[in-house]
């Protein structure tokens, strides 16, 4: 375990964006030479490998998000063909804990990231709407571990959500005016009284607990 | 609901009326109470001489007394609890353990007053032999084992830690206690007095689990309290034995530290040795069921032989056999389920529930027993405080181990949660247990430690017991999320799955790894050798078994409603909004084929099992629908459940197809379905 002074500036500017500490930074860049066969960049088929992910029916969504370039903050829309190391931590960073002692200002930013995130998994046409069909493949994905379900169930729930969705928002459209799908701003409605930040993140191995011995 | 409350107290009254008559003519008839189980005509021979006439009608209570007595006693429990539940308000006031104590209070008056011996029920082979197993086994059998293992960390150290600081805690300061002489209790030496603390400091949280159940809390404290509850009991039983070992070994001067050392190593040896019995014998019941094929009737019994057999073989090496019977149900739980029929399943569940019921109904109803009658010694200091005692140091422990295991815990428990975890260390059947069977030889105040026992079990039970519930609304401990629209539903799968994913993508986590490496053991030896029929089953494909039968019924039901509601499309107005039970019936159809990512901690209630409503609902449709069935179809119609079992073809009602509005049409489809399913379906068009 290193002591402050041999973090390399690289690191700690990472450290600084990411908001990870340099342990753990450490920690996923072992994961991540694990993943890339100590490469520099990882393939969408480099996440093949993980036994467990292929349990998992959103899988391709997953790793999609992973190449998705809104999340990685380079370009509003569009396909990475290959990440490095910073866009795997930038990606990882959605998932962070909320730490006790941030002010509300950065909870609340934090908050709307780790929903954009999960907006733009569904998303999928980069047109900052989820519209009916986004959402029907959605719930088919969801639903894949049941090929006996029908596929119109499946659409009627999908337009049951949407309507419920469009009536939280009835003051926005007119009476006469089509819905178009969900939005940004309606997303976050839905997920008002949901505390995100407890449900959404991941557990990195915290090392401060154990304190060094400076 | 007020009549059937009467017709409860009505049966109540009858059934003391049974119990007091014939006590009371066997009272009468004879002199000799409780002791004679001869049978009656040689009884009659000896008194003979004055009847020589042959006797129509005669009474002999005492041939039956026994059973007689402890069947009355747990009819009487449970007929209390139907009436306990009937009342709704009353599970929300107090946990049934109060009612429980209540009657056997109750009991015990009734007893006292016809001054009637009661039968034999407790003693130490009983209790350890007969009673303690099933509520140990029952407990062990339905923990949720992800949470558990997930929180272990934190659930070891505060059990174990909980409990050796509350023991040594409460024994010392009461010690300090006794050294005043005003008091006079100075011929409780420091064994004893830790001896008692170790016993009282055995928690019975059932009663708070069920308030958290009904104020559902969030599952961290949940699983806390209920990980405590599990390792408490064994940690206590084996912390007395050692106590008594020690009393009976020596007097307390003449011990040294390695007699010390040889406890802390024997704690260690029993509780380690105890898992390891336990799941060695988890695993040869598992494979034993791989093989009960073609006799699935026995396949309960296998269980629970096992079970106590590794509970018993653990006592012979005086290990610890609580801990060895947890082992063995958790390890034998999951290959079990798999090879078990869906019958001998059922029956394994409920007659765990039942056993374990009657064993927990027959300690509190002796309690309450011994409550009323001449067992007692009152000292006002020892017993206050005991129960100050009891308090204080079940908050610092709190507190104190809470405040270290934090700093490990991404999400650290608050001050409210902690203070719920203290207020709910209510003491319950194994501390009386305990005291009660204390060797009188070595405690001669053994009637102080019971009545001291009491006070803290009816204090902790109905005092904190009943508040408990307003405490935790009023503190507004941070509750689970109700997921209350279709919407919400979704999302949540949509983060459970995407959180899996990630953490398999991080693979980080020592532990977690641990539980890989553990699958893939357990997928590549394990499985193979315990399970029957084994094909690499992903976890897909086995919840989509287990979905099967309950998908055909709900698909069926659903047909229905979902037409209903879904004829609006979104090129009309905003303003349909879907009615309640319509979003009901879609969360339903969501909630039960959305593939479940790693399983929430079902619900724990140990009076009642995990309800299975839908479970219910479907069979009771099939049931009706099958009796449709028969009246409608003519000779010669195919009907499957004449078929053997691996009938593949069915025929279902299709969901609709349009949106437009038009009269739904339904027609026959075929599906293929592959089950083993003990439910065959045949909806005909």
């Amino acid at each position: 375990m290193g002591s402050a002074q041999s973090v390399p500036p690289e690191m700690r500017a990472l450290a600084e964006r990411t908001g990870f500490t340099s342990e753990q930074i450490e920690q996923l860049h072992r994961r991540f030479k694990q993943l890339s066969h100590n490469r520099k960049t990882i393939r969408k088929e480099d996440f093949d490998t993980i036994p467990d992910l292929e349990f998992n029916p959103i899988r391709a969504r997953i790793v999609h998000a992973f190449f998705d370039k809104r999340n990685l903050r380079k370009a509003p829309a569009g396909l990475a063909e290959e990440i490095n190391f910073e866009d795997f931590l930038t990606i990882m960073s959605y998932f962070r804990p909320i730490e006790m002692d941030m002010d509300e200002e950065r909870l609340e930013s934090f908050r709307k990231e780790k929903l954009k995130f999960l907006f733009h998994m569904y998303d999928a046409d980069y047109d900052g709407i989820i519209t009916l069909q986004e959402y029907k493949n959605v719930l088919d994905e969801l639903m894949s571990g049941n090929p006996h379900l029908e596929k119109e169930s499946l659409r009627a729930i999908a337009e049951g959500a949407m309507l419920e969705a469009a009536s939280a928002c009835m003051a926005r459209t007119g009476p006469d005016e089509v819905y178009e799908g969900i939005t940004f701003e309606d997303f976050l409605k839905v997920w008002k009284g949901i505390d995100i930040e407890t449900k959404m993140h991941v557990r990195f191995l915290t090392m401060e607990a154990i304190a060094h011995c400076y | 609901h007020l009549p059937s409350m009467q017709l409860a107290m009505l049966s109540y009254l009858l059934s003391l009326l049974t119990l007091a008559c014939p006590s009371a003519a066997a009272y009468l008839d004879e002199p000799s109470l409780g002791s004679s189980l001869l049978p009656h005509y040689e009884h009659d021979a000896v008194g003979s001489s004055q009847n020589k006439r042959l006797q129509v009608f005669t009474v002999d209570y005492n041939n039956v007394q026994i059973p007689y007595e402890v069947t009355l006693w747990i009819l009487l429990a449970s007929l209390a609890k139907i009436g306990f539940h009937l009342y709704h308000r009353l599970p929300r006031l107090m946990p049934e353990s109060c009612i429980l104590i209540a009657i056997g209070a109750l009991v015990g008056a009734i007893i006292f007053g016809t001054d009637h011996k009661s039968p034999p029920v407790m003693n130490t082979s009983i209790y350890f032999l007969y009673l303690l197993p099933p509520i140990v086994l029952e407990e062990g059998y339905f923990m949720p084992t992800r949470p558990f293992f997930e929180n272990l960390g934190s659930i070891l150290w505060w059990s174990v830690l909980g409990s050796l600081l509350n023991s040594f805690g409460i024994g010392l300061s009461l010690y300090g206690i006794c050294q005043i002489e005003v008091f006079g209790l100075t011929d409780l030496n420091l064994l004893q007095n830790l001896l008692f603390g170790s016993m009282i400091s055995a928690v019975d949280p059932v009663a708070a689990l069920a308030v958290f159940e009904e104020a559902s809390v969030n599952e961290q404290l949940h699983m806390m309290i209920f990980g405590e509850s599990l390792l408490n009991d064994g940690i206590t039983v084996v912390l007395y034995n050692i106590f008594i070992a020690f009393t009976q070994m020596h007097k307390y001067e003449e011990i040294e530290s390695i007699d010390i050392l040889a406890g802390f190593a024997r704690f260690f040896v029993v509780g380690l040795g105890g898992m390891l019995f336990g799941i060695v014998f988890g695993f040869v019941s598992a494979l034993m069921t791989r093989f009960t094929h073609n006799v699935s009737a026995i396949e309960p019994l296998l269980v629970f032989m096992f079970s106590y057999l590794s509970y018993l073989c653990a006592e012979i090496l005086y290990i610890s056999g609580i801990l060895a019977m947890t082992a063995c149900a958790v390890t034998m739980k999951k290959y079990v389920e798999e090879n078990v029929s869906q019958n001998s399943y059922t029956t394994i569940k409920y007659f765990m529930k039942m056993l374990s019921s009657v064993s927990e109904t027959l300690i509190f109803v002796f309690m309450g027993v011994s409550t009323v009658g001449k067992n007692h010694e009152w000292n006002w200091a020892f017993i206050c405080f005991t129960l100050l005692f009891c308090l204080i140091w079940r908050t610092l422990s709190v507190f104190a181990l809470f405040y270290i295991s934090n700093k490990f815990r991404t999400y650290p428990f608050t001050f409210k949660d902690q203070l719920i975890i203290s207020y709910s260390g209510l003491r319950g059947a194994s501390s009386f247990s305990l005291a009660f069977l204390l060797p009188v030889k070595l405690f001669p105040r053994k009637k102080l430690f019971i009545t001291a026992t009491l006070v803290v079990i009816y204090f902790t039970v109905f005092i904190q017991g009943i508040t408990i519930g307003p405490l935790v609304r009023y503190l507004d401990v941070k509750k689970t999320n109700k997921k209350e629209s279709i919407n919400e539903e979704i999302h949540m799968r949509l983060m459970d799955h995407l959180k899996a994913g990630i953490e398999d993508i991080c693979g980080h986590w020592s532990h977690y790894q641990l539980r890989d490496k553990f699958k893939k053991f357990d997928n590549k030896y394990l499985k193979k050798i315990l399970i029957r029929e084994h094909q690499p089953k992903s976890s897909i494909v086995s919840l989509y078994k287990k979905m099967e039968i309950k998908l055909a019924i709900e698909m069926a039901e659903n047909a229905m409603k979902i037409s209903e509601s879904s004829t609006a499309s979104l090129q009309n107005r905003c303003d349909n909004k879907l009615s309640p039970a319509e979003v009901e019936s879609m969360r339903d159809v969501l909630a039960h084929n959305l593939y479940q990512v790693r399983q929430r901690a079902p619900s724990y209630n140990r009076h009642n099992l995990p309800s299975n409503t839908s479970e219910k609902q479907a069979q009771e449709i099939l049931i009706r629908r099958q009796h449709s069935l028969r009246q409608s179809c003519r000779k010669g119609n195919s009907l499957p459940w004449g078929r053997p079992v691996n009938a593949t073809s069915m025929r279902y009602l299709s969901l609709p197809q349009g949106h437009s509005g038009q009269p739904t049409r339904r027609k026959a489809r075929h599906v293929t379905f592959t089950g083993n399913g003990n439910i065959l379906c045949c909806i005909l068009p």
